[in-house]
């Protein structure tokens, strides 16, 4: 997909692999994508789809061991993150591209206060001093609505929904390029959810930040993103506009997961849900990953891996699309 | 706080009652007339009897156990049988040196410990780890009389460079030092990488790399800090335990500490020594519990919050 500013990030042929004692985990192969500045795009996916280890990937934060970045290229603002030496790629994490993670409960330290969290990441980017430091770091936590006098609180005085605002106000203490979330709002309730999502997306605005949003909840990412890229078995299997994925996707795993949406325009009784489970990733079946849960598979799936289909300049699909569906 | 340091203290009290009943029963119940020892060897059978009534030793258990708390509650423990000298008046003279010894052999463990600890659960399954830990097990394993009379037999005997035992100038805190601090040291070690790797797991420890925080700073602030509560639990009972006095180290090394004054009074069946030490360790073991508890909350906030 063509950027009408600059490309921000851009990844290549990303593989990712974790050696455990029953054998190798495969958990990304060959994942490329681009990122436009000021775009958000959804990484959507099931559990153990490989989302998480992609951001990971990107901030070089796999763990080593058993994880490594096996092939590939990761373009940020021109550059290949994956050859910078480890003091550069340093300074990169938590200045030009910050992340959020998945628990606020469990993902701020439990004995520095939130003022103290933050302060540190602007201490460490920004040439400024323990003082100073801690008054931008009481200046984001009124940005995210927690009153500035909180910052000698602990994270245990929060409630799950103002520890996700502290650690979005970390994440974007330093005004951020790239901002990776990682499903922000599963650990949070549906009310919470709405007000993080909205509060993300504004200051998104204001900050003119891109954003990597990882999530199970297509409703979120119509709400939220600009491109999207549906992730199995550690592969994209389709990726392109929201327009055109929300209206006219063409993999049989995304038409899956939309069917297993219930929908409030439609009467349903039951969804329907995509049957069988996600290969396991030490051993993915020959040809394409998701073939022995397709509804639509032919002869050649089970033996050809698909190539990346071009449907449109802003639609891809890793699909043969049979025309002649032989089983089932 | 306040609030809580009382409690905690008023709980001493039911403590020291259970430990005073148990020490006095069994030295009750023990063998060995301590009019005998007093008098010795050569006493006459009726300046015997006569003594022996004047101590009472002739009432009844309860009436012996009521009458020895009444006077313990007063501070009163008695004399020894042994030197005629205030039971406490010779804890007291005696406690300085096992409390050298044991912050000596404490603050050794840990800045071996510690570090030690940090630096395997950091490079786990290395080199380094694989060696200390091994090293770190034969330390928790070794006997501490073993361990002092191999140290005595190298150092005083075969190269002659340290005293073998006694009191005195830094050369004869040495190897006793060393005896305490090595097994010290090996459970501090162990329990630091254990609970260092279980931190380095932790979610938040991922947000400070991500952060862009110094690997160094990751470990040691970040990490350490979560770490600490196990590992000052295990330093304050080592503590608590040298304190009471590391009884066979001090036998070893002739220590002139409460150890070994322990073993002596038991051996010569001096009860009210036996009862005034039993009585003052478990005080000195219970206060370093208790200081280990309030350590706890300036360690992690969340448990200041529970001590109402």
């Amino acid at each position: 997909m063509e950027c009408k500013h600059d490309n921000l990030l851009q990844i290549e042929d990303l593989s990712i692999q974790y050696k455990t004692g029953e054998g190798i985990v495969r958990a990304v192969n060959g994942v490329s994508f681009s990122l436009c500045k000021g775009q958000t795009m959804g990484l959507v996916g099931e559990t153990g789809a490989g989302k998480t280890t992609t951001a990971l990937g990107i901030l070089r934060l796999i763990p080593d061991p058993p994880g490594k970045i096996v092939g590939g290229k990761i373009y940020f603002n021109g550059e290949n993150l994956l050859q910078k030496p480890d003091g550069m790629m340093r300074l990169i994490r938590g200045s030009q591209i910050s992340m959020i993670f998945q628990d606020p409960m469990t993902s701020l330290n439990p004995v520095m206060t939130v003022g103290e969290q933050i302060a540190e990441v602007i201490e460490i980017h920004e040439a400024l001093g323990k003082k100073e430091s801690l008054e931008k770091a009481k200046k984001m936590l009124e940005m995210v609505g927690i009153p500035g006098s909180r910052h000698s609180d602990y994270p245990h005085q929060f409630s799950g929904g103002m520890k996700q605002r502290v650690v979005i106000a970390m994440a974007l203490a330093c005004d951020p390029q790239l901002l990776i979330a990682d499903e922000p709002t599963t650990a949070l309730d549906v009310t919470i959810q709405a007000q993080v999502l909205d509060m993300m997306n504004q200051l998104k605005k204001e900050l003119n930040t891109s954003m990597i949003l990882i999530t199970h909840d297509l409703g979120v990412v119509a709400e939220v993103c600009d491109t999207v890229a549906i992730m199995y078995a550690g592969e994209i299997v389709e990726y392109g506009s929201i327009q055109e994925i929300f209206e006219n996707p063409k993999h049989p795993y995304t038409i899956g997961l939309f069917q297993s949406l219930p929908s409030l325009d439609v009467d349903t009784d039951r969804l329907k849900p995509i049957s069988g489970m996600m290969p396991d990733p030490t051993n993915l079946p020959t040809g394409c990953a998701f073939h022995p849960r397709c509804s639509q598979r032919c002869e050649k799936c089970t033996s050809m891996a698909p190539p990346m289909v071009n449907l449109s300049e802003d639609h891809q699909v890793r699909c043969f699309l049979c025309e002649d569906v032989s089983e089932q | 706080m306040y609030k809580y340091i009382i409690k905690r203290l008023a709980l001493l009290l039911p403590v020291l009652i259970g430990v005073s009943f148990i020490v006095f029963t069994i030295m009750y119940f023990t063998p060995g007339d301590p009019a005998q020892i007093i008098l010795g060897e050569n006493a006459t059978e009726e300046a015997l009897a006569n003594l022996r009534e004047e101590m009472g030793l002739n009432d009844s258990f309860f009436v012996q156990y009521s009458r020895f708390i009444i006077n313990a509650v007063q501070g009163d423990f008695g004399r020894s049988y042994q030197s005629n000298r205030v039971v406490f008046d010779e804890i007291f003279s005696r406690f300085p040196a096992t409390l050298q010894l044991a912050g000596i052999g404490v603050l050794l463990s840990v800045l071996i410990g510690i570090p030690v600890g940090v630096i395997s659960a950091t490079k786990q399954y290395s080199f380094f780890d694989n060696t200390t830990m091994v090293f770190a097990l034969i330390g928790v394993s070794m006997p501490n009389f073993w361990q002092g009379l191999m140290l005595i037999m190298l150092f005083s005997v075969w190269l002659g460079i340290l005293p073998s035992g006694g009191y005195g100038d830094w050369t004869y805190f040495i190897l006793p030092a060393i005896t305490l601090g090595t097994s010290s040291a090996g459970s501090i070690a162990r329990m630091t990488r254990s609970s260092m790797l279980e931190v380095i797991r932790q979610d938040y420890i991922r947000t400070a790399r991500a952060k862009g925080v110094l690997e160094k700073n990751v470990v040691y602030k970040h990490a350490l800090k979560n770490a600490l509560i196990p590992i000052i639990t295990v330093v304050g009972l080592q503590f608590g335990y040298l304190l009471g006095g590391a009884v066979l180290t001090e036998t070893v090394f002739s220590w002139p500490g409460i150890g070994r004054l322990l073993v002596d009074s038991i051996k010569q069946k001096d009860t009210p020594m036996v009862q005034g030490l039993v009585v003052f360790i478990a005080v000195t073991f219970s206060i370093v519990n208790l200081c280990i508890d309030i350590l706890y909350s300036y360690v992690d906030p969340r448990i200041k919050s529970q001590y109402k």
